[in-house]
């Protein structure tokens, strides 16, 4: 009880810091007294009194100092003078201070903002029970993509898990009786809420025992979001019916508030039975045990206790080998791995993505280490005078080490602080970003505690370790030499570690800058190269005639009078149709095995090639602009009477029949046995994604195989708007309820374009760190050099030195450094280019204009960074100066 | 700190109680004085050290402080025993009564007075 009173006591006066010091000088003066006045009695002369009681008591100054330390807290009334004389001597330089606070806010900002969205995309597990268990199986296609019936034998035939679910996406016409719109969900199994463990917000979820044949769960369950935005959240949703494109279901529940089905990117409006699949889609996708890309677009489960992936994999393969030998037409076994469900596919280029961009921020950190390694070295070397007086008083080392890590930490925390707060900023509008207007995509980051508690380390840990730098100067400081020598240190002609770090951090700097330029060339390249299509001036209408109720057979009638209606606008040159994507929109493409006419077994194993495949109408390739090379397109008699024919590219004419010219007649046969002849070649292009390289493709006539989804291109010259506007006036004509969407082919490119242009923007804005960051590193250098020599500079141009000798003296270290670390960084940034390649298209670092703009960059950097010290050095006035010293 | 003081800490704490519980109301030469006068030369030096242990007594709260007028008319501190710090000498005086006990019999024992 005592230690504590005497504890809240010092607490409080270390707090209040109250000069009481007063006092114990007053009783050390009366008690000196007294004594005196006693030995004067005693007989000794005045002055002997008066020392002899001096002695008697001891070292004044001691007892002060235990007296302070008995008083207060000694730890914290330390901390707290530091902390004051850190901010003191923060204020007394305020460049030195911007710039470190500038650089360590960069460094800690680009490193949480890239750790924020690594955490929601990697590291937080999807938000449903037992994530940590939960797995998706690729089998198939490597994406995830299967066919139902594979599906349901994977399922059934299993050991591994405890039941595998699965999901398709729905996209449809919405109509609660008032205003219908469009909503994107899962149309998923019975026993998927089940196997994900959830329990429903309201009313309840659907079961396996709901599922009793085609079309018989016509239920739908809200996620809790759209229940709130399109519903109120009212709670007497449930039973109420709304139509799936024009087909009543009944809703029966709402999903908990976290759950937003188990994609990351796509959050779901509604779940609905996937034997219901057929009534929104308009055809069965789903008995077809072909039909892989169509069918189940991820099936996940839980692994049963004690399963590990591994053995989950080795089983799933053994249930592939039975199902490859069973239907060997239409399955082809291929081992698969397991993978978290949330990113499926896109799992590994995100994880690569991240991780590489994670790598380059934890570069710009390095850099910014670097760069405030040798700030403080070069503050420390100024500072070592103070130091080396504060140690001849009598300060202890540890003292000193103590005060110059606080000020290093409290820097750091100001600097960090600021990159936090503007990572923070920027997270937040990463969240409500959406990529694409049209699609349902998302980034779900949301700053926590954790890119917090991250930021903040990383603040403190490098302001500790380039603390660290100054403090061998400091250990090794012999407070005798420092001052007799005095301010003019020597300038030392070998490496020091601060030049070393000078080097280092260009050296950085200099690969985000190679690695940027690399990526900004790669996307113009790619922008500009040729796609096998011409996308400018080019509209994309999407119609999709199952939403507006049309039966199969009125598909084939309704899109040539679409066509028609279309090529009356005036001003419009050429419309096609195609089937469901175009090239390059919504990264959709499919691909087809085709096999050699003369190829009797159709087992995929014999499948000569798989070229994407696209079903095009007769207007099709003058519509898009791609060019033919030989023989003919389609025509209007190509139909379902006619005899088939095919229009190939020429990569798959290279590689079927050997030269386009020798391809034009021949045949081949499709999965399902038919013969078809190639009537025409043209050229190629890309299909999926930019960084293809020249895949095949074939093209067939959409008059023998009409899909209710298509896409119509319109090209005209006329301006956007009114086109757009009288697109949609001939659409209404046509059908009022029909829903159409409308964007030029340009616009949609952005979708194809935004892994590349993500790639860009982020090298661009590291590429601009590092830019700015071996400014204030060269900038810190060579004003340092020249303010440490001005004495020396002042001598020769005394004695007559030039502008350029003098120029030569002050900075020409600087300069021969950032061109060591400027040429080190571009070798390493050529070499780390070759990673770029796999997200960018065409990005080649052995490219004239890319090493001539890192030299010219790196060059204009340094011009801009010694500009300050030059002009200073140049204006010393010898005069002046000499006397000043 | 503590190597500087030659009494140990406790032992100047017990002694600064227990004057004052004889003398009443003294100031830091009083103290100092009465101790030296007792136990000879163990405060011939170092007087100063006494000040750090009147401070920590009395922000223990066993002893209180005012200012007041010395014998040559001075401004003085006149510290004085509190109840608490009362009770900590009687409680301390035990202890340190039954600790010397202890000490003594031990020195007093021989080995034939041992079973």
């Amino acid at each position: 009880m005592r230690s504590v009173r005497r504890f809240v006591t010092r607490l409080v006066n270390s707090a209040a810091r109250r000069a009481q010091d007063d006092r114990l000088r007053e009783e050390i003066e009366e008690h000196l007294a007294l004594q005196t006045a006693e030995n004067l009695r005693a007989g000794l002369s005045p002055v002997e009194a008066r020392r002899q009681a001096m002695l008697k008591f001891g070292g004044v100054e001691a007892t002060k100092q235990d007296y302070r330390a008995e008083r207060r807290l000694l730890v914290i009334e330390n901390l707290v003078q530091d902390v004051r004389l850190g901010l003191r001597m923060l204020r007394k330089s305020p460049g030195f201070t911007a710039v470190v606070v500038v650089t360590l806010a960069l460094a800690v900002g680009a490193n949480a903002v890239v750790f924020g969205v690594m955490d929601a995309l990697i590291l937080r597990p999807l938000n449903v029970p037992e994530a940590e268990s939960l797995w998706g199986t690729q089998y198939g296609v490597h994406t995830g993509f299967q066919s139902y019936p594979n599906y349901l034998d994977l399922r059934d035939r299993n050991h591994s898990f405890e039941d595998l679910a699965a999901f398709r996406f729905a996209f449809v016409g919405l109509d609660t009786g008032e205003d219908p719109s469009l909503a994107s969900g899962y149309a998923t199994t019975g026993n998927y809420f089940d196997v994900l463990k959830t329990q429903p917000h309201l009313g309840r979820f659907f079961h396996r025992s709901d599922e009793r044949g085609p079309n018989s769960a016509p239920y739908v369950v809200l996620s809790h979001a759209f229940w709130h935005s399109r519903f109120q959240g009212d709670r007497g949703v449930v039973g109420r019916t709304v139509r799936l494109n024009k087909h009543p279901f009944t809703i029966i529940g709402v999903a908990p508030p976290g759950f937003r089905g188990t994609l990351l990117f796509v959050s779901a409006d509604f779940f609905m039975p996937i034997v219901n699949q057929e009534q929104v889609d308009g055809e069965n996708l789903l008995d077809a045990r072909g039909n892989i890309e169509g069918g189940v677009f991820e099936a996940l489960g839980h692994l049963r206790p004690g399963v590990t992936p591994a053995h989950a994999v080795a089983d799933l393969d053994s249930v592939g080998a039975y199902l490859a030998k069973t239907y060997p037409r239409e399955f082809s076994q291929k081992s698969a791995p397991l993978g978290r469900p949330g990113l499926t596919s896109f799992d590994g280029a995100a994880r690569a993505f991240l991780t590489g961009l994670m790598l380059l921020a934890g570069l710009i950190l390095l850099a910014a280490c670097a760069n405030l390694g040798s700030l403080f070295a070069a503050r420390a070397a100024d500072r070592s005078r103070e130091v080396a007086l504060r140690l001849a008083l009598g300060s202890s080392r540890t003292r000193i080490l103590q005060q110059l890590l606080t000020e290093a930490v409290l820097i750091s925390l100001v600097g960090g602080t600021v990159g936090l707060l503007g990572s923070i900023v920027l997270l937040g509008q990463l969240s409500l970003w959406q990529p694409f207007p049209r699609a349902p995509i998302h980034l779900p980051v949301s700053p926590d505690a954790k890119t917090y508690v991250v930021a903040l380390v990383l603040a403190v840990v490098s302001g500790l370790l380039f603390g660290i730098v100054p403090v061998r100067q400091v250990l090794r400081a012999n407070p005798y030499e420092v001052v007799k020598a005095g301010s003019s240190a020597r300038i030392g002609r070998r490496m020091t570690v601060r030049d070393a770090l000078l080097v280092v951090q260009i050296a950085i700097c200099a690969v985000l800058v190679t690695s940027s330029l690399v990526a900004v060339r790669g996307l113009l390249r790619s922008l500009h190269g040729n796609l096998g299509f011409e996308p400018r001036r080019a509209m994309l209408v999407k119609t999709d005639l199952v939403m507006a109720g049309y039966r199969t057979d009125q598909v084939l009638p309704t899109q040539k009078r679409m066509v028609a209606a279309m090529e009356t606008i005036p001003g419009v040159e050429r419309v096609g149709l195609v089937n469901l994507y175009p090239p390059l929109v919504y990264g959709a493409g499919f691909r087809a095995n085709i096999f050699k006419d003369e190829t009797a077994d159709l087992r995929l194993s014999n499948s000569a090639a798989a070229p994407y495949r696209y079903d095009v109408s007769p207007g099709y390739f003058s519509a898009a602009g791609t060019a033919v090379l030989a023989g003919r397109t389609f025509s209007a008699h190509d139909d379902a009477h006619a005899p088939a024919v095919a229009v190939i590219n020429r990569a798959l004419a290279g590689k079927m029949f050997g030269s386009v010219a020798g391809a034009v007649g021949r045949r081949y046969r499709l999965q399902d046995g038919t013969r078809v002849q190639v009537v025409g070649v043209v050229e190629d292009g890309k299909y999926q994604k930019l960084t293809e390289d020249r895949p095949p493709a074939m093209f067939l006539s959409s008059l023998r195989s009409p899909s209710p989804e298509s896409w119509l291109v319109v090209r005209s010259t006329r301006d956007r708007q009114e086109l757009t506007a009288a697109i949609r006036g001939r659409l209404r004509e046509l059908d009022a309820a029909l829903p159409a969407t409308i964007d030029t082919w340009s616009d949609l490119l952005e979708v194809v374009l935004f892994p590349s242009r993500v790639a860009t923007v982020s090298l661009g804005v590291l590429g601009m760190m590092g830019a700015i960051l071996s400014i204030t590193g060269i900038f810190g250098m060579a004003a340092y050099s020249v303010s440490k020599r001005m004495r020396e500079l002042g001598i020769r141009l005394a004695l007559g030195a030039g502008r350029k000798e003098l120029l030569q003296a002050a900075l020409g270290r600087a300069v021969r450094l950032l061109a060591l670390g400027s040429a080190a960084g571009l070798l390493l940034g050529v070499l780390a280019s070759r990673v770029l390649a796999f997200i960018v298209y065409q990005a080649t670092p052995r490219d004239p204009v890319v090493l001539a703009g890192v030299v010219v960059a790196m060059s204009l950097l340094g011009l801009l960074a010694t500009w300050i010290p030059a002009q200073r050095a140049l204006s010393i006035d010898p005069a002046i100066l000499m006397r000043d010293e | 700190m503590k190597q500087r003081t030659a009494v140990p800490q406790g032992t100047l704490a017990l002694m600064v109680l227990k004057t004052l519980d004889v003398l009443g109301t003294q100031h830091g030469y009083g103290i100092a004085r009465r101790i030296e006068q007792i136990s000879g030369d163990l405060l011939a030096v170092n007087q100063g050290t006494l000040y750090p242990v009147l401070l920590k007594l009395e922000q223990e709260g066993a002893i209180a402080s005012d200012w007041g007028a010395s014998e040559n008319n001075r401004r003085a501190r006149f510290y004085r025993l509190t109840r608490e710090g009362r009770k900590q000498l009687e409680a301390e005086t035990r202890d340190w009564e039954h600790t010397a006990a202890i000490i003594g019999r031990f020195f007093e024992a021989k080995a034939e007075d041992l079973p």
